[in-house]
């Protein structure tokens, strides 16, 4: 049985966000169990005190067993690579009871298509194949109060005590107050929302811009350029976000423009960086294989890439790195071509949305 | 083909130990109950002041009095409400003690009459009575029409269930209604849906469910009387004010509390585009969310605990009696509940015996299909009434109120709750829904009409001159056999069911589709002319088209 006398609080992924959550939860008082999958790994950390570079708060524990922190923990944050997603949570399922409140950080989308399935022009990629993270939680488990948080929290910057805020959407008051009284203090504050498919939307999408960005950084076009590039990113997002059922809301605050910001103009973020070094010459395979940790914006460029295209969806910006990626257009070229892509319509949307809900 | 016939013993033999038997035994302690729960609940609310509540409710009481009259309405109702206002005005607002008191004491009177009003009159005696009249008259009426003569009257050789057809997991619900409290959720098309379900219920040796049947239904006297005996409780939709509201819900939540099996018709009204329930009204719904919180609550202190179980029926009609009505209303944007008398079909006593007349006389089938039994969170329940999730993992539908190892209140919480249920339902009517060979060739003729002309839209196409109506027979039957394949993989997938006729050879069905389709209106929608089908009303064609929405058909044709 659980203890309920001291809340232990599960963290799932001792990435450098992981980590990071981990220590803020240790910071504010609570006892937290941090889950890594490599049981070699968990004992190092334990011993060292050390995670993704990040010095551990003394009230975390380490453990690499799922089911301990579903029968320790009622309140957990899983914060792993969106494509081990789905593989974590059903080893976890069994364990998992509907008073078990999940509050992920995973920004990519899980992609499943069955074994019989397959995937061309008669049966394009749709929605049904791609899914949010919360969606995978609600189809592989029991738990229905479940929340996301998004926001421009870059790990080292919380690591340094720096202030910053995030948003933790749901569509239970009940898991946002949890995330707010567990998570706040006086340099971290939490807005909450009840759109948990946008603010999850913001976090996914926000990656592909992110790596144009790093590339535009990478080739020295300048800050004009990049500004422009992220304004136009903006758009493109919202025109994604909205046909896979965000809200525009979303996409204007702090999860949206505030993470769009942190994550373009950082060299902190991991998708800025493939960006970046792909201008500097680097082939995407050296990159991928030199970093620790996934950026998950190579694999949601091709994502999104299929879905525009089965829903229509005009996405310039995204089929182009799409094109860099796959080695089928430089760097230069892209820029060049975006440069003459009449993007005027674009901008415009966002204006004529603006003044249908004033 | 004679079917096998299945006789259902009687779940609890002892009628005193039906739960609404034990209710009506108890009614002013239940009543009591109500009316206290309410008033708290109305006074701890803190939205608002209570006396513009009062104050308001009392208004628009008054105003509906003399608006709006109905023969059910108390002699005293003028009266009542008169008087309640002559008392709001007259005390002095400075004295705060005796304003709050008089505020307190008004609130609690109507709360009390609103609570008379709904509860219902259950009598065991006239519920036997009642019962075997509308078998025993049902089966008359069925032999008289069916096998000539009137010495037929007398004759035993059919029964009701030979037109009506009990399907799906009718074993599975008598042993829910064993170990907890039903609520059954049918879809609604036809006024009939109330008393089918009523005999279904009793056909199947279940004790009775109350119902909440529109006040409207009491205008007419024998409705009422069969009504009152058979454990419904009243509805008056003119009634829109928070208390009254408050009152309904909490009196439905405290007899699914008592262990009361009830029947909603979660759609609110009868669907008046012929389409399946897309979007339910929670309200009610919410009750059986709120009723098994509770029962856990106070379970913890006297350990008892009965789960609360939600099973969804899906009725299928080859035609509606009231569907030229309905999708007038529906077609003319005034589909929602207005303050109205109704006028259609229902509307009479006459009208009401002419149909049942015409229904009996005529062949056609009526399918009544039984869902898997649910937790309150739309999880399926086995025969033992545990639930299962999606995974096949045991869950226990207490933790879904749980918080910090014990259950809480949370209000925003099973609203969103509600939500999730109230999609389940949805989904389980598309599972369940029994498409008949009519529901097909109406929608199938309804979609060549629209691709012969794709430039108009819905309101254009059913207008167009008689000429225009008419459809190429062989084109048909070639649509009618590709759509019956891809129902036929979603019925293989469990996504949809299918009626035994469906499966004869596709000439056949679509004469039992065209022969069926509508029978009972002036004008039946589709008839087969040698190598031409012709269209002869679109209004009802469209209604019942409507029927097969939600299932991506459309895009095949």
């Amino acid at each position: 049985m659980r203890n309920i006398s001291e809340e232990v609080i599960g963290v799932i992924g001792a990435g450098s966000f992981g980590t990071a959550i981990a220590n803020i939860l240790s910071e504010n008082d609570s006892k937290v169990l941090l889950y890594v999958r490599d049981p070699k790994r968990a004992k190092k950390t334990s011993r060292e005190r050390i995670s993704s570079g990040q010095k551990l708060g003394q009230n975390i524990e380490m453990t690499n067993d799922l089911k301990s922190i579903a029968d320790r923990c009622e309140v957990i944050f899983p914060v792993i690579p969106s494509a081990n997603f789905r593989d974590m949570i059903s080893v976890i399922s069994p364990y998992l009871h509907p008073y078990h409140v999940l509050i992920h950080g995973t920004k990519g989308f899980d992609f499943f298509i069955s074994e019989r399935e397959e995937i061309n022009t008669e049966n394009p990629l749709s929605r049904e194949h791609i899914k949010t993270v919360s969606e995978v939680i609600k189809e592989e488990t029991s738990v229905l109060r479940v929340g996301c948080m998004a926001g421009p929290n870059l790990a080292k910057e919380l690591d340094a005590r720096k202030p910053a805020a995030t948003v933790i959407a749901s569509h239970f008051d009940e898991v946002i107050n949890i995330g707010q009284r567990l998570l706040k203090n006086d340099r971290f504050m939490i807005y909450g929302s009840k759109d948990l498919i946008g603010i999850e939307l913001c976090g996914i999408l926000k990656n592909i811009i992110a790596i144009g960005a790093g590339s535009i950084s990478g080739i020295g076009l300048g800050e004009n350029a990049k500004s422009l590039f992220i304004s136009r990113g903006l758009v493109e997002m919202v025109y994604i976000g909205t046909a896979l059922g965000g809200n525009l809301q979303a996409f204007l605050g702090l999860a949206g423009i505030g993470d769009l910001i942190a994550t373009c103009t950082s060299k902190l973020s991991r998708n800025f960086t493939v960006g970046y070094r792909l201008a500097k010459g680097e082939t995407l395979e050296e990159i991928t294989t030199s970093m620790e940790e996934v950026a998950e914006g190579i694999k949601t460029v091709k994502i999104v890439k299929e879905l525009a295209e089965t829903y229509h969806i005009k996405a310039p910006i995204t089929n182009v790195l799409y094109k860099i990626l796959h080695n089928e257009m430089t760097i230069r070229e892209a820029h060049t071509y975006l440069m003459n892509f009449p993007f005027r319509a674009e901008i415009d949307f966002i204006e004529s949305e603006e003044d249908k809900t004033l | 083909m004679s079917r096998k016939k299945v006789r259902y013993s009687e779940v609890i033999p002892n009628k005193n130990d039906w739960p609404i038997v034990q209710l009506s035994r108890d009614r002013k302690s239940f009543i009591d109950d109500i009316v206290n729960q309410v008033y708290e609940a109305m006074v701890a609310d803190k939205q608002g002041s209570l006396r513009e509540e009062i104050e308001m409710t009392v208004h628009l009481e008054k105003l509906r009095t003399k608006s709006n009259p109905w023969k059910v309405d108390p002699a005293d109702d003028r009266d009542f409400w008169k008087e309640l206002q002559q008392r709001l005005v007259e005390v002095n607002l400075k004295d705060k003690v005796a304003v709050k008191k008089q505020e307190r004491d008004i609130l609690k009177e109507i709360i009390d009459r609103y609570a008379n009003e709904i509860a219902g009159s259950f009598k065991k005696s006239s519920y036997r009575f009642a019962q075997k009249f509308v078998t025993f008259g049902f089966a008359r009426l069925l032999n008289a029409a069916r096998v000539k003569g009137l010495l037929a009257l007398f004759s035993r050789q059919l029964d009701l269930d030979d037109k009506l057809h009990i399907t799906g997991e009718t074993e599975h619900l008598r042993k829910l209604t064993k170990m907890g409290t039903v609520v059954m959720v049918p879809t609604h098309f036809s006024n009939l849906d109330s008393i089918l379900i009523g005999w279904v219920i009793q056909f199947l040796g279940l004790p009775p469910f109350i119902y909440g049947a529109g006040l409207n239904l009491f205008n007419i006297k024998i409705l009422a009387y069969f009504m009152n005996s058979l454990g419904a409780y009243k509805v008056d939709r003119r009634k829109k004010n928070r208390i009254y509201l408050e009152t309904l819900k909490t009196y439905s939540r405290v007899a699914i509390e008592r262990g009361c099996h009830s029947l909603f018709f979660p759609g609110g009204t009868r669907s008046r585009s012929g389409e399946i329930e897309s979007r339910l009204k929670l309200g009610l719904l919410q009750t059986t969310i709120q009723a098994q919180r509770e029962i856990y609550q106070k379970a913890e202190a006297n350990g008892e605990i009965k789960k609360v179980f939600i099973v969804p029926a899906v009725i299928n009609y080859h035609f509606t009696l009231e569907a030229p009505a309905l999708i007038r209303g529906f077609l003319k944007k005034t589909g929602r509940e207005r303050y109205y008398v109704e006028a259609d079909e229902f509307s009479t006593s006459y009208k009401i015996s002419t149909f049942l007349f015409k229904f009996f006389s005529k062949g056609s089938d009526i399918s009544v299909n039984i869902g898997r039994g649910m937790d309150i969170l739309g999880n399926y329940v086995d025969d033992e009434g545990i639930s299962n999730d999606k995974k096949g993992n045991i869950i226990d539908p207490r933790h879904y109120f749980m918080r910090g190892n014990e259950i809480t209140f949370d209000k925003q919480r099973e609203n969103e709750y509600v939500r999730v249920l109230g999609k389940r339902i949805i989904e389980e009517y598309h599972k369940y829904n029994r498409v008949f060979a009519s529901h097909l060739t109406a929608f199938i003729a309804f979609k060549m009409l629209e691709r012969k002309n794709p430039k108009l839209d819905l309101y254009d196409i059913l207008r167009l001159p008689e000429d225009d109506l008419t459809l190429d027979y062989k084109e048909f039957k070639a649509n009618f056999k590709k759509l019956r394949g891809k129902l036929e993989k979603l019925y293989k997938k469990g996504k949809v069911d299918m009626a035994a006729h469906m499966q004869q050879k596709a000439e056949q069905s679509i004469q039992v589709g065209l022969k069926n389709l509508g029978l009972y209106h002036d004008k039946q929608p589709l008839v087969r002319k040698g190598k031409k089908i012709i269209i002869n009303d679109t209004n009802t064609l469209y209604y019942y088209h409507n029927r097969m929405n939600g299932y991506s058909l459309e895009k095949y044709i």
